[in-house]
């Protein structure tokens, strides 16, 4: 076919519009900021935390069983915190995991859809209210109620810190399991139905295991949260490394050792402040490894279903 | 298995799923009424109008009060441009298939979840000592804005995913320059969703406590904050009065929850009415 005298129309703007190149800079120049976040923090926190593992081995750091850097003579073993932040993280693990699990399906397979618009923001609510609140009520409220009930702790303990923590942290488990199981698509649930299963077979054999890669990012998040988890731990689990594994006692996590100490007058370039971002450090390669495991998950279930 | 076995597991079941609910409403109501109970006490307009004081019956909390209220101003107008920037960008402007914007976009979710004390730990090296802005209201608004930025960013992200394909290409159709689509179209549709948000980051923004104590918002101040002065923000103030030994400043610290929640129920209420107000379904 000819195509003389049927030239298409030019589709390619008239001239260059260099205001457009500006817009498109300067919504660039915005996202950078994030990456100059991750940059900063990664920059703070390495700087001073090899100056630090220039003094004391990381070796050293990692398995010594004494902490008392603000004190002579100073020892810089770093596992009381760990285990401090264990035993915080595996009690709030015991209530937010199964119980945000249990809100999640509840939400997903069997409220109604009324129903589920009330429930849905009030646990958005218990996600608002600030940490330090939940520190307070933590301390004066749930302390006092485990020793009424028989619980020998201490003033200042990690069950109850954990415990609360376990609450506050519901929110997130059970919202973000109750994404995945909505994008479990309706013909595997129709099909079950289908072939006689009740609800409860529905629910635990069909939509758990379809949407299982979600519901374990949203465990694993919910653990980073509750490792970086500060002010409860500072206010209700208080600020004395023991190395020990039972609850009932006082102990310390990583973030109230950094909170306490920050929140202290500590020279710039001491030995203490470095500790600070040895143990920041710490705290930052654990959360991250944890969240991009979690984020890819998040991504594997949003390809399969949607 | 036979049917009545079926139906009495799955009460059982229906039961276990009500009672983990119960179980965060349960906790969320005792804390609200166990605060308000302690609370109750010191809420007078001493509380509004003192500053912070040894003596429990003359402290107040005006200065931190004051001060929380500037970094949520602060906040506010450092968060909205840079996350509806990002958002834009990514959502209208980056190309997907390229390396360095799946890495944006990993970057900002790994940053929302970052704990907070880390931000608090930027902030202590690099604004208060290494700007050399010092421990004030500005240093705490910028750890703050960039501790909520992620949040914000997808936030907003998300309602400008919501504005329909087919309004930018009637746009584009029509000659629209990108921008012109984004900034007449497709932002306009958007704002209620990035409103709604931008208000619950600064909800969450202002109840933080962590990343300021870092950068040594612990301090007494007996007058009212500036900008650029030292402060105290409520947070902060409720952390100071629950670690002090008598009684009666735990009572103040449970006066300072009821306002600090106050503000954050006002914010939320606020955020909720927009969204059923404006909220648009295509």
């Amino acid at each position: 076919m000819s195509s003389a005298g049927l030239s298409a129309p030019a589709l390619r703007a008239s001239r260059r519009r260099y205001g457009e190149d500006v817009v498109k800079v300067l919504l660039a120049l915005c996202a950078f900021v994030s990456v100059a976040t991750t940059v900063g923090i990664v920059v703070a926190l390495l700087f001073p935390a090899l100056e630090f593992f220039r003094e004391i081995s990381i070796v050293d750091f990692l398995t010594g069983k004494d902490w008392s850097p603000l004190f002579e003579p100073a020892r810089f073993g770093a596992l009381p915190l760990i285990a401090g932040t264990f035993v915080i993280t595996l009690w709030a693990c015991i209530v937010a995991l199964p119980f945000g699990l249990g809100a999640a399906i509840y939400l997903s397979e069997y409220a109604r859809p009324r129903t589920r618009s009330v429930l849905k923001p009030a646990l958005e609510l218990l996600a608002g209210i600030p940490t330090v609140v939940f520190g307070y009520f933590a301390l004066t409220f749930v302390t006092p109620l485990l020793r009424d009930i028989g619980i020998q702790v201490e003033i200042f303990n990690g069950l109850s810190a954990g415990l609360v923590m376990g609450v506050m942290l519901m929110p997130t488990v059970a919202s973000l399991s109750e994404d995945a199981m909505v994008a479990v698509p309706r013909e595997l649930r129709d099909g079950a139905y289908a072939l006689g299963s009740s609800k409860l077979q529905v629910s635990t054999r069909i939509v758990v295991p379809a949407a299982v890669s979600g519901i374990i990012a949203s465990f694993v998040l919910a653990i980073s949260r509750a490792v970086g988890e500060t002010m409860i731990v500072l206010i209700a689990a208080g600020q004395q490394p023991n190395l020990t594994f039972d609850p009932r006692r006082a102990i310390e996590t990583m973030t109230a050792f950094i909170g306490a100490t920050g929140a202290g007058d500590v020279p710039t370039g001491s030995i203490e402040y470095k500790t600070i971002f040895a143990v920041g450090l710490t705290l930052f390669v654990m959360t991250l490894v944890m969240n991009l495991f979690a984020i890819r998950l998040v991504r594997r279930f949003r390809e399969v279903y949607e | 298995m036979n049917r009545r076995g079926r139906d009495i597991r799955g009460a059982i079941f229906r039961v276990l799923l009500l009672a983990s609910l119960a179980v965060a409403f349960l906790t969320l109501g005792t804390l609200l009424v166990d605060v308000a109970g302690k609370g109750f006490d010191f809420l007078d307009p001493r509380f509004f109008q003192n500053p912070p004081s040894t003596d429990p019956h003359q402290a107040g909390a005006r200065p931190a009060i004051l001060a929380t209220a500037y970094l949520g101003v602060l906040l506010l107008l450092f968060t909205v441009p840079l996350g509806v920037g990002t958002a834009i960008y990514l959502e209208e402007y980056a190309d997907k298939n390229r390396w360095y914007n799946r890495l944006l976009e990993v970057n900002i979710q790994n940053l929302a979840a970052v704990p907070s004390i880390v931000y608090g730990i930027l902030g202590l090296a690099f604004i208060v000592r290494g700007l050399g802005l010092g421990r004030v209201v500005l240093a705490g608004a910028l750890i703050l804005t960039l501790l909520v930025l992620p949040t914000v960013i997808i936030a907003a992200r998300e309602a400008i995913r919501a504005v329909p394909d087919s309004i930018r290409q009637a746009a584009f159709a029509l000659g629209a320059t990108r921008w012109q689509v984004v900034s007449r179209q497709v932002l306009p549709a958007a704002i209620p969703g990035i409103a709604t948000g931008s208000i619950l980051a600064l909800s969450r923004g202002v109840g933080e406590t962590a990343p300021l104590l870092m950068i040594g918002a612990l301090t007494y101040v007996a007058f009212d904050p500036t900008v650029l002065g030292p402060f105290t923000a409520l947070p902060v103030q409720i952390y100071n009065w629950t670690s002090q030994p008598q009684e009666d400043f735990l009572k103040l610290a449970a006066t300072g929850i009821i306002v600090l929640l106050g503000m954050l129920l006002t914010l939320n209420a606020v955020a909720i009415w927009l969204r059923n107000r404006y909220e648009r379904r295509w």
